[in-house]
């Protein structure tokens, strides 16, 4: 049999550089010779090594023996160099019951990159029903080439099949209708877990409710104070480049107070919350989505919706309408700053124009209003949470898409109220 | 050379700030051999891992990759030695926004220059070995523990690394799921010719594959005993290491 003595120089691929090189073997034979390297992948029939190519190019050759085919590898094999060659499917004749054997004695280095190429062989030698004789074979790389199936399963794919457009919107709006079935239910199954609470027969942690309370109230005061201020501010200065015009000045007060506590107080305190405390609820209840948690406290009984969702949207029940009081109060405080400092008003011409400028009514629109922001956040944010996926990037998404639809839906439910508003006649 | 070092500490003391873990670890790691990091829970043997993969500075003692002083150099020399090394985390850490397969060529798309089909070839080639071709495409969420860890193996072989790390390979899966995780673990060490360190307290496993370790205590925080597990079951001395060794030993007994 043609065995040669088969030693492989065997070094630590990737990191390794070619301590010596080995003399290429040189096998003049008989009948064909397939060769391939780098360069060429071809089935040209050669009778010898190409001598173009460098000592340290992979290259393989196939020599046709009485009753066996040789394989013989030389250069350096590494798969970092990128040269690896691939096999051709069609690189060797349908001969079952062949046999092939190695020769790898010209290979200088090697790593995974040679185990590649192997395999490439071991399935078209399968496919051609041609055995090999891994025992030609140096003991690392027979090994390593022992793990490789094959005929290896066709992988697993998901791809989602393409709809057509009409459909895709019809599926669309399905979705959407769900959607707001399913977070009505949720507001329900809350709603419903409240009661139990207040009849003790349900337990929600006041622990829990006081943590949350304490992030969405006091922890925001500064971030709200600063925006309604500014806010406050801006309007002053709008409204006072105008009025100065008409020497009604003084009206600046009424202006920014109206403004204030008819929509901007609450709209803004809204959007800071929706970006603040929605986001974080989303993330936080995703994020135990993907630990499993939430499973947890399914499996001891435990309902989400009273445990986790309850806490979140009553602390921001609780917390908008002062936010809101809060936020009016320091925006009249910017309109007041930037009133006296920019027209003829005294402190008092200011403080009793805007106490005279609007009603409690107002004052109760906007305190509704914000108590339905704070749900309205609360609620979608939690129910975002609850419906990521369970991977990091799911729980990015899902607090984006929580401070997105905070920010979107209270615009919409403020345009809503005002639509009431005018039809009510406050 | 078979007793070529490739890892070895010197002195070296683990701590969290004020809180130290362990203190007065040298050892060495033979080209080849798979060292076991073995002792009880919260001896400090993911801590040891975690400074030997260069994510924890110890505060005392040196520690040398080949010939070359670890922590001495810059983070961009780290980042080079941090090449020569894979590692299997305890849970896998398979990226979850990317599917298996992507999770193998990150590296390789990252530190080569290999076209994308040469990259693939390559990451089918790293998930054959594990027997994980089949899943190439799906995500981390969507295959089983004991496939994750798998697939963390094959991500871990990403850049043909001479040196793995492997942290509780074999916690959390069956007896035969383990079993061929060990199986594979050897084949891959005598085909890569890689030099493995691994923490485990899997002792059968660590009977089966370790040729040589060190024993950590947890109460006076100084390893306390070198040698191959096998070694240390049979001859050592020392009532904990003793215990550790000897509490499996009878279960094995009681079982069969």
């Amino acid at each position: 049999m043609p065995y040669l003595a088969v030693v492989a120089r065997h070094q630590a691929p990737f990191f390794s550089n070619v301590t010596s090189s080995q003399p290429f073997h040189s096998f003049i034979e008989s009948g064909n010779v397939r060769t391939g390297n780098a360069e060429s992948m071809t089935d040209k029939t050669n009778t010898g090594p190409s001598s173009n190519a460098s000592d340290s190019t992979p290259q393989w050759r196939l020599e046709d023996e009485q009753n066996a085919t040789l394989m013989v590898l030389s250069g350096i094999w590494q798969a970092k160099t990128g040269a690896i060659p691939v096999f051709p499917k069609d690189g060797l004749p349908k001969t079952p019951g062949g046999h092939l054997s190695f020769q790898t004695s010209g290979v200088q280095a090697w790593d995974t990159g040679l185990i590649a190429f192997l395999w490439d062989l071991k399935r078209v030698a399968h496919d051609a029903g041609i055995s090999l004789d891994m025992q030609t074979l140096p003991g690392p790389m027979r090994q390593l080439l022992e793990l490789l199936p094959e005929a290896p399963d066709d992988p697993v794919h998901h791809k989602a099949p393409r709809t057509p457009f009409l459909e895709a919107v019809g599926r669309h709006s399905i979705a959407s209708m769900t959607e707001v079935g399913v977070v009505s239910e949720l507001a329900a199954l809350t709603a419903k877990g409240a009661v139990q609470t207040i009849l003790r027969r349900s337990r929600m942690r006041l622990s829990d409710l006081l943590a949350n309370t304490c992030d969405a109230g006091p922890n925001a005061l500064l971030i709200v104070g600063i925006v309604n201020f500014l806010i406050g501010a801006i309007l002053a200065f709008v409204g006072a480049v105008e009025l100065q015009k008409f020497a009604a000045g003084v009206y600046v007060a009424s202006l920014v107070g109206i403004a204030m506590v008819r929509e901007m107080a609450a709209v803004m305190t809204a959007i800071i919350m929706a970006g603040r405390t929605g986001g974080a609820y989303a993330a936080r209840i995703s994020t135990m989505q993907g630990n499993e948690e939430i499973d947890a406290l399914n499996v001891f009984g435990i309902q989400p919706s009273t445990y986790l969702i309850l806490p979140a949207v009553l602390s921001l029940i609780i917390t908008m309408p002062f936010l809101y009081l809060y936020g009016c109060l320091i925006g009249m405080l910017g309109g007041f700053v930037v009133s006296i400092s920019m027209l003829d008003i005294t402190a008092a011409g200011y403080f009793h124009q805007t106490v005279t400028s609007f009603g409690i009514g107002q004052f109760i629109f906007g305190f509704v209003k914000s108590i339905v922001f704070g749900a309205f956040i609360g609620l979608t944010s939690c129910r975002i949470g609850l419906k990521a996926g369970r991977s990091a990037a799911d729980v990015g998404i899902a607090a984006t898409r929580a401070v997105v639809v905070g920010i979107v839906g209270v615009i919409a439910i403020d345009a809503i109220f005002a639509v009431i508003a005018d039809v009510l006649g406050i | 050379m078979p007793d070529q070092t490739v890892l070895s500490l010197r002195d070296v003391t683990l701590s969290f700030g004020p809180k130290i873990i362990q203190k007065n670890i040298s050892l060495d790691v033979r080209k080849g051999s798979i060292f076991a990091v073995m002792g009880g829970s919260g001896c400090g043997k993911s801590t040891l891992l975690k400074s030997m993969i260069g994510l924890l500075r110890p505060s005392v003692g040196e520690y040398h990759v080949g010939n070359e002083n670890y922590w001495a150099g810059t983070d961009a020399h780290r980042t080079d030695l941090n090449h020569r090394f894979g590692v299997l985390f305890q849970s896998g850490a398979l990226w979850s926004s990317m599917t298996i397969g992507e999770n193998i060529a990150l590296p390789l798309q990252m530190f080569t220059d290999l076209k994308p089909p040469v990259i693939r070839r390559l990451v089918e080639l790293k998930l054959g070995f594990v027997g994980m071709l089949q899943a190439i495409d799906l995500y981390p969420s969507e295959i089983s523990g004991g496939m994750r860890k798998r697939a963390g193996l094959a991500r871990a072989l990403a850049l043909d690394p001479d040196i793995l790390f492997f942290d509780e390979p074999s916690a959390g899966l069956d007896p035969i799921t383990s079993a061929r995780l060990d199986d594979l673990i050897l084949n891959l060490r005598d085909g890569l010719g890689a030099t493995i360190v691994i923490v485990s307290h899997e002792l059968s496993s660590l009977f089966h594959i370790a040729d040589d370790g060190i024993f950590l205590d947890a109460k006076t925080k100084i390893p306390i005993a070198h040698g191959s597990p096998r070694d240390l079951r049979d001859t050592c001395t020392d009532p904990q290491v003793h215990a550790f060794m000897h509490r499996e030993r009878d279960d094995e007994e009681g079982n069969t």
